[in-house]
């Protein structure tokens, strides 16, 4: 889980980049954007690792929780979860399961029409397209607002995640307290700088 | 003090348990919270019930042989002690106090609030010892010189008393904290080095087998800990284990 995570976690920073361009500049956005999608080394090695990272990663996260709640068959009648433990690292499956429900719908919106354009209806390369294409996402008040929930769920789901990572691959030593620290920005910026962006593209494009 | 206590009765492990309602009177707050379960349990033989079952040995917070769940938290809510040394301060006059065992599929419940928490010494059985005999000759420790952070790092390790307050915390119901803590207070020194890669990998391996669940780093073992461990020797363990593994 933390190794797939930590590789997770460096594929969102990039996304959160390349993102963060559309708000400066449509060219550069369209320029990158390009590049990403026909450049063979992330189209055929890239992209298919990083489908498998995100496949490994919910499917370890159900393994996980599918075994830990076999460890304790008969629950206590009184449980105070929130005296010991944050809400964000108890409730790791809710996050999960909400980020995943998210993807599906970002897969659905971007990739498989990503797919669709390139391999099967096989349109003529257009460099120019992908701003506009995005723009076009957020119009709509519904998507807007479903994909501000999920990243405040990412936003929890890394709360716990950045750090629990690096905690399971055994890192503690005296840089330890800055990575903490590192972790919960990383949990608020990148999250809430997605929701800005969706927002900036909603509000001046309506 | 009025208190209304909610306490998991089961005669044995095979028997179904239930929440039983205790009405108690006249408990003070400078008394300990098994000695408030003393009272309850004289008034039930008074009246020719059965006893509520419950661990205790020392009473002092060492032997690690008490083992509630106290209002949804292992030990209670008082921090850094077991529930010996929980006093009845800690509430107020009316509330209601639900007592049930420590739970998890490692921790059968062998009667009431009594569990089996053998699992424990299987895994110190499958590694956490050192095997050479040092005959009780002290001037032999004394020449190793060993580092003052490691000696202190591996003495805290050392004050876990097995309670299991960590898997009863745990919503998973891991054992991380306690293996970890029996892991490194080796690992850490130069007489536990020399078994340091058999020792991790048999007492993980012994702790999977007894059932208990995965740590995901909620932290909730370490705040209940009546020792104060650290979830940095998980940390240190992982880093064992992983290199162990490599090692083979």
């Amino acid at each position: 889980m933390a190794l797939s995570g930590l590789f997770l976690i460096s594929f969102l920073s990039l996304h959160f980049f390349i993102n963060m361009v559309s708000v400066f500049s449509a060219d550069s956005f369209n320029a990158m954007s390009h590049f990403m999608g026909y450049n063979p080394l992330i189209q055929f090695v890239m992209q298919p690792v990083l489908i498998a990272g995100v496949v490994f990663h919910f499917v370890m996260g159900f393994v996980l929780e599918l075994k830990n709640r076999n460890a304790r068959p008969i629950s206590y009648v009184k449980y105070n979860g929130a005296a010991n433990a944050s809400w964000a690292s108890r409730n790791m499956i809710i996050s999960g399961v909400v980020v995943l429900a998210f993807l599906g719908l970002h897969m659905y919106d971007f990739w498989f029409a990503e797919m669709n354009y390139k391999y099967i209806a096989v349109n003529t390369i257009n460099e120019t397209r992908y701003y506009e294409e995005l723009v076009h996402k957020f119009e709509s008040p519904v998507r807007t607002g479903l994909y501000c929930i999920a990243f405040v769920l990412l936003s929890l789901h890394l709360w716990h995640g950045f750090n629990s990572s690096f905690q399971s691959v055994g890192f503690a030593n005296k840089y330890a307290k800055a990575l903490h620290k590192l972790g919960y920005a990383f949990a608020i910026v990148i999250p809430f700088g997605f929701i800005f962006i969706a927002l900036f593209h909603h509000f001046n494009h309506i | 003090m009025k208190l209304t206590l909610q306490i998991w009765r089961q005669k044995n492990a095979k028997a179904e348990g239930k929440i039983v309602e205790y009405p108690i009177d006249g408990i003070e707050e400078d008394m300990s919270f098994l000695e408030m379960l003393d009272v309850l349990n004289e008034q039930l033989i008074n009246k020719g019930d059965e006893p509520v079952s419950f661990d205790h040995d020392c009473r002092e917070g060492i032997c690690g042989s008490c083992s509630l769940f106290i209002n949804g938290e292992a030990h209670g809510p008082d921090r850094g002690i077991p529930t010996c040394q929980l006093h009845m301060r800690m509430f107020k006059d009316g509330d209601t106090i639900f007592i049930e065992p420590f739970r998890a599929a490692a921790f059968p419940v062998i009667k009431d609030l009594v569990v089996d928490r053998s699992a424990f010494d299987r895994i110190q059985h499958a590694g956490g010892f050192v095997s050479v005999n040092t005959s009780g000759n002290p001037v032999d420790a004394n020449t190793i010189p060993i580092p003052k952070h490691d000696a202190d790092r591996a003495f805290d390790a050392a004050t876990c008393i097995g309670c299991g307050a960590c898997v009863a915390t745990c919503k998973n119901s891991s054992a991380m904290l306690f293996v970890a803590a029996k892991v490194s207070q080796y690992a850490l020194l130069p007489q536990g080095r020399v078994e340091a890669t058999d020792r991790v990998l048999n007492m993980v391996a012994q702790m999977d087998a007894e059932g208990f669940g995965n740590c995901t780093n909620t932290g909730a073992c370490e705040v209940e800990c009546p020792k104060g461990i650290s979830l940095d020797y998980i940390a240190q363990m992982n880093r064992e284990y992983l290199s162990a593994s490599i090692k083979g």
